[in-house]
């Protein structure tokens, strides 16, 4: 048996654990200034790997295709100050044309 | 709304959160922009339930254990690595190594949220299983705590809501929609961090850490199992660190050479 009920279980507890660990058990944790400083800049640092892996990565590859179009997209609609359904919009649109046309 | 609803302070929220009480009952609404962008990101999050769906049957899941995943994991990138593998004849341990890693970059988003959110911990609880790459990236893009609160739930809900009954249509009724990626749906992905981000790259450090992390996620693609280069990404937010401005107030001045 590859799969069971209790493997699922497994995974949504060690889920939930992760998610949980930062958000509720250490909240009331008080951290240097620096430290909090470095908290608050994770996002930008997961963010900007996550942008670049699900644009160029395909799994343990690097490539360039369709979706590259759609980030650049993205990318002058941020730039141009476009609103966020606009901007996903661009994306998405840019990418299927892309594909079509391929 | 009850009528004793504090008014949102103007402008930013003092560190600390400032005299916000310890419970609220209801989660603050967000701005039209911000609820606009989450029922954006549910409906895409939705329709790669779908495809979620068909892949877990077809490895073999039974559609109530394809929805129990959804709904106690949720978190797409785990599910559908633990499903690639069970639907390559890895064994149940590889399957929980492969999705555990790859949701081991909650730890960085529940940190980094742990003080941008209202301080209720019941709520906390609840709020920990809706913590995901869309809700903490909603939540860090505002500047206001109330906002960050009401973007983070907004978006968590709507996500949870179209993932899990995407997972249902896929696993009933197969993917009658067809591939998400004709659509171009897996470029939303990309596109929607990249306008979150925009109040980090407005800022010195924030953009020296997305830029680092981008860098440091791109260089390990080809060498690290999946869920590996965004973990190790979270080193650029040490590199975002080195290039903040140094604010006159919490800089000593250098300490006087001895004589």
């Amino acid at each position: 048996m590859s799969w069971s009920w209790p493997a699922l279980a497994a995974l949504a507890v060690g889920s939930y654990a992760l998610k949980a660990l930062g958000l509720v058990v250490l909240v009331d944790r008080q951290l240097p200034a620096r430290v909090e400083e470095l908290l608050g800049l994770l996002p930008a640092a997961l963010f900007g790997a996550l942008v670049v892996v699900s644009t160029f990565g395909d799994d343990q590859s690097l490539v360039l295709d369709a979706r590259v179009a759609g980030l650049v997209a993205a990318g002058i609609a941020v730039w141009r100050k476009a609103g966020f359904v606009i901007v996903v919009l661009a994306a998405a649109t840019t990418t299927a044309l892309v594909r079509a046309a391929a | 709304m009850p009528k004793s609803r504090p008014t949102r302070p103007v402008g930013e929220t003092p560190p600390g959160g400032g005299d916000l009480p310890r419970t609220l009952p209801r989660v603050p609404s967000p701005p039209q922009e911000v609820r606009r962008a989450a029922v954006t990101l549910g409906a895409a999050v939705g329709v790669f339930g779908v495809s979620f769906g068909v892949v877990a049957t077809g490895a073999g899941l039974s559609v109530p254990m394809a929805g129990a995943m959804s709904l106690f994991v949720f978190t797409g990138a785990t599910q559908f690595a633990a499903v690639g593998v069970i639907d390559s004849g890895g064994s149940a341990l590889a399957a929980l190594g492969s999705g555990l890693l790859l949701g081991a970059r909650h730890i960085g988003y529940g940190l980094a949220l742990r003080r941008k959110l209202l301080p209720s911990r019941r709520r906390r609880l609840l709020a920990a299983q809706l913590l995901i790459d869309e809700s903490t990236a909603m939540a860090v893009a505002q500047d206001d705590r109330r906002d960050a609160e009401g973007a983070f739930w907004w978006a968590g809900l709507s996500v949870f809501i179209a993932w899990n009954i995407g997972t249902l249509v896929g696993a009933l009724f197969g993917d009658a929609l067809g591939d998400p990626e004709t659509l171009g749906l897996d470029a939303v992905f990309p596109a929607a961090f990249l306008a979150l981000l925009v109040p980090f790259l407005r800022r010195r450090d924030g953009r020296a850490a997305t830029v680092a992390g981008a860098a440091i996620g791109l260089a390990l693609v080809p060498f690290a199992p999946a869920g590996g280069p965004i973990i190790a990404a979270a080193a650029g937010a040490l590199v975002g660190l080195v290039f903040a401005r140094p604010q006159e107030e919490d800089v000593p001045p250098p300490p006087e050479e001895p004589a």
